[in-house]
């Protein structure tokens, strides 16, 4: 008869438990493309803007008919450019997930992928609806906070489903996203700092956190 | 109390699959050898000594052209499980608080 240390023993099947229910193979170089592409994006935005608003540059405010005007003719550039971020980013972030994938030898698309994803989609999808309607509606101002908002809010959901990092990524995009929604003239910068610079930061960590380590012994 | 720890559970590996599975639905071989750190005939016939319990199903299919058996935990063996659990349990001494 052989009888472990039953907490040792304890700590062994959580861990497993653990392990085959988080979609670990999420790789830190998707955030990093993810943060860099929104970088350019939000710099791409700030000058149609610009252009837009040129010779004064703070006009873009609500209520008032030229700002309303103004966003008019922005509105269909700006969706242009929010769905071209969006694409590219979704792309290099599946591409450096299914790299790691590849080199890990998990499956990406098994049934922790399959939950991840749910749980990340279904937060995620209301959020862009209820953000096309603040842009139809003419509240753009709002656009910008509701993204960090529904984005945290769909990180946070999603991450018990895996790396540990999402979740400070998720907490700290909901912050954001709270004080973007009292600064509305700022929105663009608080969106350029959530999608941009979090991004590349918790992307960095997880990198360096669970893959430069593991790839050097691949 | 000892008597109420389950035999079957034993060994690590499998009470490592009884892990896996009381937390996921139909988990493939080749999942479950990765997450214990087993070898293919380590692996197998443990899982055929917890078929032979009735605390595992397994499910035999083609994945496009390649066969893929995977495996899930049945009724008894969830309850099983969960006993062992709460038997380990009992066996840590409570914290004087």
């Amino acid at each position: 008869m052989q009888h472990n240390d039953p907490s040792q023993e304890l700590a062994h099947i959580r861990g497993l438990m653990e392990r085959s229910t988080r979609f670990l193979s999420l790789s830190g170089l998707s955030g990093v493309i993810a943060g860099v592409v929104a970088l350019g994006g939000a710099t791409l935005a700030r000058f149609h803007i610009n252009e837009a608003l040129a010779p004064d540059t703070d006009a873009l405010t609500y209520g008032t008919a030229r700002g309303e005007a103004l966003f008019t003719d922005l509105r269909m550039t700006l969706i242009t450019d929010a769905g071209l971020v969006l694409f590219v980013a979704l792309l290099g972030a599946f591409w450096f997930t299914w790299r790691r994938s590849r080199k890990t030898g998990q499956y990406l698309w098994d049934a922790s992928a399959r939950r991840l994803m749910l749980n990340m989609l279904v937060p995620l999808s209301v959020g862009g609806i209820f953000c096309l309607a603040l842009f139809f509606y003419g509240l753009p101002g709002l656009v910008a906070p509701a993204t960090l908002v529904f984005y945290g809010l769909a990180l946070f959901n999603a991450s018990k489903y895996t790396l540990d990092e999402i979740r400070w990524l998720g907490v700290s995009e909901l912050l954001l996203g709270i004080v973007a929604l009292f600064w509305l003239e700022a929105g663009l910068l608080f969106w350029a700092i959530g999608f941009g610079v979090l991004h590349i930061f918790y992307g960095g960590l997880m990198y360096l956190r669970h893959e430069r380590g593991a790839e050097d012994n691949a | 109390m000892i008597e109420q720890l389950n035999k079957a559970f034993e060994s690590r590996v499998r009470l490592g699959i009884m892990a896996v599975l009381a937390v996921n639905d139909w988990v493939d071989h080749s999942q479950l050898k990765e997450l214990l750190g087993v070898t293919d005939g380590n692996l197998a016939s443990h899982l055929a000594a917890l078929e032979e319990l009735k605390y595992v199903q397994v499910r035999k299919r083609f994945v496009g052209k390649r066969p893929n058996t995977s495996y899930k935990s049945t009724v008894t063996g969830a309850k099983a499980f969960k006993a062992h659990l709460e038997a380990i349990e009992r066996l840590i001494p409570k914290p004087n608080s």
